[in-house]
């Protein structure tokens, strides 16, 4: 286990993203080198999420409506795509995110949605460091691009996302 | 709604405005994306955002909304002509999503959407490609978010489809 990484197990039910001897670090830019960087999850997607995210914020009939579903491209009720990117975001925050020094993203470079989220998926998130790079405007910033993957329990890859986010550098190192 | 045949590429629509309410930033938040200067005015005002922030997610997820209601007016409308209406697919992704400006509580965000390019399926027969750009602007008409997604629309006479409830 490299210093700053993680090593979590995907079926241990809650995440140690953390290294347990500094529970209080703060992450920062150099715990982020090119490379897996760990697996987080499993989060249980139930039914109801699925309908009330839907109705709220993409209430087409293949995520409300069995019916309709069943006759869709998608075969079946399948949670909406911004549902399941606003989730892999959930276990990104609760992951690593919240514990970073991190300043938000300036967007999401691409999103694949390659198969469909169903009620009742356990949801595991592998996050990968693709490019780690400073900020030459800013000295004191780094910008780490993450490639996370969302699977659900028989490991098929659900969401493919590649997105920027805005990390300090240690202190002194800039 | 249309067929794959009818789109045309540039075709431009205003889509409608979201207003984002400090209740709402921090509902959303609280559920997918509990930073600080999501969750707290101050953590807020203190953050390079300036203020209580809306998460990006809300955002786009806001704009597919009235993606969506745009469509089921469309659809409507469609259907009251007596017309036969398309029943799009679902998208295969999006790509180049830029968060541009930070949307604050109390912003209203309206979006334009336009048609940038359409293609047959190579995979599915009967179904097109559609992409398009989607532009969200703010009350002072600053740039605060912008997509370029893609949906699966189906080709006239690929099957009889019935009107969306």
């Amino acid at each position: 286990m490299r210093a700053g990484g993680v090593e979590i197990a995907a079926k241990c039910g809650h995440n140690l993203s953390f290294p347990q001897s500094f529970p209080n670090m703060t992450l920062t830019f150099e715990d982020f080198p090119p490379g897996r960087f760990g697996t987080f999850g499993p989060r249980h997607v139930t039914r109801d999420e699925i309908l009330a995210f839907a109705a709220e914020f993409d209430p087409q009939p293949m995520h409300l409506d069995d019916e309709a579903a069943s006759k869709s491209m998608l075969r079946g009720l399948s949670g909406s795509g911004w549902h399941l990117c606003s989730l892999m975001m959930r276990m990104m925050a609760d992951g690593f995110i919240t514990r970073a020094a991190s300043l938000g993203s300036p967007g999401v470079d691409e999103v694949r949605w390659l198969s469909p989220l169903r009620p009742g998926d356990d949801l595991t998130l592998d996050v990968d460091v693709v490019e780690a790079r400073t900020s030459k405007s800013r000295p004191g910033l780094g910008i780490v691009k993450f490639k996370c993957t969302a699977r659900n329990a028989k490991g098929e890859a659900l969401c493919e996302m590649t997105s920027p986010i805005l990390i300090e550098r240690r202190v002194g190192t800039a | 709604m249309w067929f794959f045949e009818e789109i045309e590429i540039g075709r431009r629509r205003e889509i409608g405005a979201y207003n984002f309410t400090a209740e709402s930033i921090k509902t959303f938040a609280a559920k997918f994306d509990p930073q600080r200067f999501h969750l707290d005015e101050d953590a807020g005002k203190n953050s390079l955002f300036g203020g209580l922030a809306a998460s990006g997610w809300h955002v786009g997820s806001a704009c597919m909304s009235l993606l969506v209601a745009d469509s089921q007016r469309l659809a409507r409308e469609a259907a009251a002509r007596g017309e036969e209406v398309a029943v799009w697919g679902p998208s295969p992704g999006f790509r180049d999503l830029r968060w541009i400006k930070p949307v604050l509580a109390g912003d209203t965000v309206s979006f334009v959407n336009e048609v940038v390019d359409k293609r047959a399926s190579g995979s599915r027969p009967g179904w097109g490609i559609l992409t398009a750009r989607t532009i969200g602007a703010n009350q002072r008409g600053e740039e605060v978010y912008g997509i370029t997604a893609t949906a699966f629309v189906p080709m006239r006479g690929k099957s009889v489809r019935s009107v969306p409830t």
